[in-house]
């Protein structure tokens, strides 16, 4: 394996590493109790939080925590009224941080160059710095699961029975889509915003299907996530073809198949 | 002397400002068996939420054993109605059941405590050898079982029932109720329900929720009652079910 000589590949192989343990496990979550739709958005936002630190001047990675948290917990306020109107309100917080990520960088002094990479990720070009970071959201999310794994998935399987229990249900909820918020920074550098869904989700829809329990689905997916992201970084570097898409197509590609043989 | 076990009086609940029960009042004794019949929309299942605090009732005034609903609603066991859940969820019949020790658990781990009684409740209600098996694999009634043990795993003294025949067939049904009256000899139990027929069979007392409470009689089953029971105004249970118990009537009783 000629290619492992490289730092860049062996950093790029980490990162993949990363990724897949935090959305194999988040992800996991996110599928099986349909909040697909509010992780979209809450990954949209970060582009708002990419243009306020190029803007002002600071790590774009950190701004986009802080968007998506922000956006976390707004989401999770909507979640909890019952309203009809969730679904609108969720896709109007996705536009407005988007829109303002888009005037916040035009207002950026200077070059943009790397912008795309935010936006399509570059597993490639991830600075050490930020693979610190990532390790660090890493640690959180994988201690976070493992105390409240119980409690996760009660609420999961059946909210109503929990908050008769006697389980703060409004807690967990905002708790895992704080969760859902940094997994998608530990994904931007790798996938990029736009791309993040798709890897959040495919591993964990393939699990679910040859899975008879949480941990099982969250283990697999974390597999998967590995096996997706090496065989994209792989091809992206032996066809010259962007990584992030790469990875995704991939991905794609095993859902396909996992579909495919379960008929 | 029988004593006391939920007394709701005066109970008016709005849901999105649409009034469900207008002035509801409930007396229910230690090991009793009611059955809550009416209509579909009729406000059983509201009474429901409403004792189990997931529904702020507008006014009125809720004691269990003596005690606000705050304090004691630990007390009260619920099955819901029907399984609503994702049949591919991942999640085992032991892992469902447990769930109702949550609120108790210290720390990370459930207890080995927590594991004797869920299994106690699984053998309660026959299914202790499906207990690795996976939600998604049993049948209807096998699944509503896993229900009431989730719900006896939490040690009610008291059992809310939804509907928890609805989606079985009559068969299993039977079967059911039998169950149900074993457990009433430990407690106190509520069933409610739009299947007269099945209910007024086993149940110790009947009352009849259409808005407000119909028919309320803490005397044992009798010919007389599902007579009186039968004239109060449910008509609309016959409406769209295959086996019509009910002639059409008129009048109101009770109000």
């Amino acid at each position: 394996m000629e290619i492992l000589q490289f730092d860049f590949m062996r950093n790029a192989l980490l990162v993949g590493l990363l990724v897949s343990v935090a959305c194999g496990m988040i992800g996991t979550y996110v599928v099986v109790k349909r909040i697909v739709f509010i992780s979209g958005g809450i990954s949209h936002t970060a582009y708002g939080g990419i243009g306020l630190g190029y803007y002002l001047g600071f790590n774009p990675m950190l701004g986009a925590t802080l968007f998506t948290i922000i956006s976390a917990l707004g989401m999770g306020l909507v979640q909890q009224r019952s309203s009809q109107r969730q679904d609108t309100v969720i896709g109007v917080m996705w536009a407005v941080g988007m829109a303002l990520g888009i005037v916040f960088v035009k207002l950026s002094p200077g070059y943009t160059a790397d912008l795309m990479s935010y936006l399509f990720g570059s597993i490639l070009t991830v600075p050490e710095r930020d693979i610190l970071f990532i390790l660090l959201l890493d640690l959180l999310i994988i201690a976070t699961v493992y105390r409240y794994f119980e409690e996760f998935k009660a609420v999961a399987f059946d909210e109503e029975f929990a908050r008769v229990s006697g389980l703060k249900v409004e807690f967990y909820n905002i708790l895992l889509l704080l969760l859902v918020a940094l997994t998608v920074v530990v994904m931007i550098r790798a996938v990029g915003i736009i791309l993040v869904i798709a890897l959040l989700t495919i591993p964990p829809a393939i699990a679910g299907e040859y899975s008879r329990g949480l941990k099982g689905m969250m283990g697999l997916s974390v597999v998967l996530g590995i096996i997706f992201t090496t065989a994209g970084l792989y091809l992206s570097y032996l066809f010259d073809l962007p990584s992030g898409a790469t990875i995704i197509l991939v991905a794609a590609a095993g859902y396909i198949l996992a579909l495919l043989m379960k008929k | 002397m029988d004593k006391t076990v939920i007394k709701i009086e005066n109970l008016f609940v709005e849901l999105d400002g649409v009034s469900v029960l207008e002035n509801v009042n409930l007396t229910v004794n230690e090991y009793d068996f009611l059955g809550i019949i009416g209509p579909n929309g009729g406000g059983k299942t509201t009474l429901l939420r409403v004792l189990l605090d997931l529904v702020k009732p507008v006014r009125g005034k809720i004691r269990i054993m003596g005690e606000s609903l705050e304090k004691n609603r630990h007390l009260l066991g619920y099955v819901p109605q029907y399984a609503v859940f994702d049949r591919n969820f991942p999640i085992s019949v032991e892992e469902v059941v447990m769930s109702a020790r949550l609120a108790r658990k210290q720390g990370r781990r459930f207890s080995h405590e927590d594991y004797k009684i869920a299994a106690a409740a699984l053998e309660r209600v026959e299914i202790l050898p499906l207990r690795s098996r996976q939600m998604g694999e049993l049948s209807g009634g096998e699944r509503q079982r896993v229900l009431v043990a989730r719900a006896l795993a939490a040690q009610p003294r008291i059992l809310l029932l939804d509907e928890p025949t609805a989606s079985v067939d009559s068969r299993f049904a039977a079967g059911f109720y039998e169950l149900l009256q074993e457990l009433n000899r430990e407690m106190t139990l509520i069933l409610v329900s739009h299947d007269i027929s099945a209910v007024s069979t086993y149940v110790k007392t009947l009352a009849c929720l259409n808005r407000t409470l119909f028919y309320e009689n803490s005397r044992e089953l009798s010919q007389e009652m599902i007579e009186n029971t039968y004239h109060c105004p449910v008509d609309l249970i016959a409406h769209g079910i295959p086996h019509r118990v009910l002639s059409p009537h008129n009048g109101v009783v009770g109000s």
